[in-house]
């Protein structure tokens, strides 16, 4: 028992550990792609082609002056990040890495997966009120109200794959998917949750809760220093974790092309690099919607459309299947 | 069973102490100079002079509103996709009463122009 929870322990701090080391990579690789995009360089100065630019504005946040607004409540403006953080963080204990390379597999995965992830729009509001700011409340409630409707695409998304797979376990959900990917069984479903998974992690372009022209920041426009540098941290985690559901959901997870011997990690880290490579893309392309447009693609057009896609789904597979 | 949950409970503990000892070392590391007008909301340069707290569009309730019907059908649809493979057609007609339930509900909105965001 104490053998398998040091293991367990081990294991856990690599994985926090890449996955905190990869997330400040992508900081780098967002600004690197979106600089080439707009025909710049981006971050050249710090290391060989700013490649030590994360370490550099990762310590510069540690040693920031951390500034409480006068008029913030003062605990819950300081809990609030955290309580972005750590749900960004457990959501990896479930996801699989690859064939024998996952933290735990639980037989309710996905669904602890949704639910975990959905506990960050608590931080989110908190930050918002706590802040007693009025672009900060703005932001709260413009981030609750989109990661909420979402979050309910998001799941009625999931539920196609499912009853092609017939499990939760995520590890089941990609040795279900040998064959044939779930993405062409279900190609209606796949655009659905990139499109909540967009909303979901605040990106462009859904990224009103922190609408850079209009809101200051947003939700986090009072933050300083490491509470700043944990929204950031846990908006690329989440990023990141949304990515590796969609992964295993719907491309396999770690399985390969049959025909090119590679390890199930590398079909993973190549699966996810591509994946991370289309959100930066479309942030670098697309401009901001807005909100009534937001709420109303949301509820009146990807609504019907997944529960159309549940229904095909059940008949297809009573049918042919 | 409840051995596979375990690493589960020991990366909450882990996130969770990360998250407190960074803030506190940061706390600790970082410069502090407060000043009256540092401390003040950022509002563009303008003093704030009331509370922030005011009044705010009571479509975000709606919203809210929305997603606890909307949201406890997925919790139900959850367990019937899994064994979707073992109850057959009759999952399928089982299950339809319910869907239909669920989009009269989405339509009933629709008209009451609950999903207008102006």
């Amino acid at each position: 028992m104490i053998a398998e929870i040091i293991a367990a322990t081990l294991k856990i701090v690599l994985v926090l550990g890449v996955v905190s080391l990869v997330v400040a990579y992508l900081t780098y690789l967002e600004r690197k792609i979106i600089g080439h995009i707009q025909m710049r360089l981006g971050p050249m100065r710090v290391g060989w082609h700013g490649l030590l630019q994360p370490i550099a504005d990762g310590l510069k946040l540690f040693l920031k002056e951390d500034i409480i607004p006068s008029r913030a409540d003062k605990i819950v403006f300081v809990i609030a990040p955290i309580m972005v953080l750590v749900p960004a963080f457990v959501v990896y204990s479930v996801l699989p890495f690859g064939p024998n390379f996952y933290i735990t597999q639980v037989n309710v995965g996905l669904f602890l997966v949704l639910a975990v992830s959905s506990l960050g729009v608590f931080g989110i509001v908190m930050a918002g009120w706590a802040s007693n700011s009025k672009y900060s409340l703005l932001g709260a409630l413009r981030g609750a109200a989109q990661m909420l409707s979402y979050e309910i695409f998001l799941g009625f998304a999931l539920i196609g794959p499912l009853m092609l797979a017939g499990s939760l376990n995520l590890q089941n959900i990609v040795q279900a998917q040998s064959d044939v990917w779930f993405v062409f069984y279900q190609p209606l479903a796949f655009i659905v949750f990139f499109i909540a998974a967009l909303a979901e992690t605040n990106r462009v372009p859904f990224d009103l809760p922190e609408a850079e022209t209009e809101l200051v920041a947003g939700f986090h426009t009072e933050y300083s220093g490491m509470k700043f540098a944990f929204f950031f941290l846990a908006e690329y985690a989440n990023i990141m974790a949304v990515s590796t559901v969609g992964i295993a959901v719907f491309f396999g997870g770690w399985k390969g092309i049959p025909g090119i011997p590679l390890p199930g990690l590398v079909w993973y880290l190549l699966k996810l690099g591509a994946i991370i490579f289309v959100f930066i893309w479309i942030r670098a392309t697309l401009p901001r919607y807005r909100y009534d447009q937001l709420m109303r693609i949301g509820w009146k057009f990807m609504f019907p459309l997944v529960i159309a896609n549940i229904f095909l789904t059940g008949l297809v597979k009573l049918l042919f299947l | 069973m409840p051995q596979e949950y375990l690493p589960i409970l020991i990366l909450l503990a882990l996130a969770t102490g990360f998250a407190v000892v960074n803030l506190g070392v940061s706390f600790f590391f970082g410069c502090r100079r407060p000043t009256a007008e540092k401390d003040t909301a950022y509002e563009c340069g303008i003093v704030p002079e009331t509370n922030a707290r005011g009044r705010f569009s009571v479509k975000f309730f709606l919203v809210a509103m929305l997603f606890i019907v909307f949201d406890v059908e997925t919790i139900f649809l959850f367990p019937w996709a899994v064994v979707f493979r073992e109850l057959g057609g009759f999952g399928l007609a089982a299950m339809t009463p319910f869907m239909l339930l669920l989009i009269a509900s989405l339509i009933y909105e629709w008209k009451r122009g609950a999903l207008e965001w102006d």
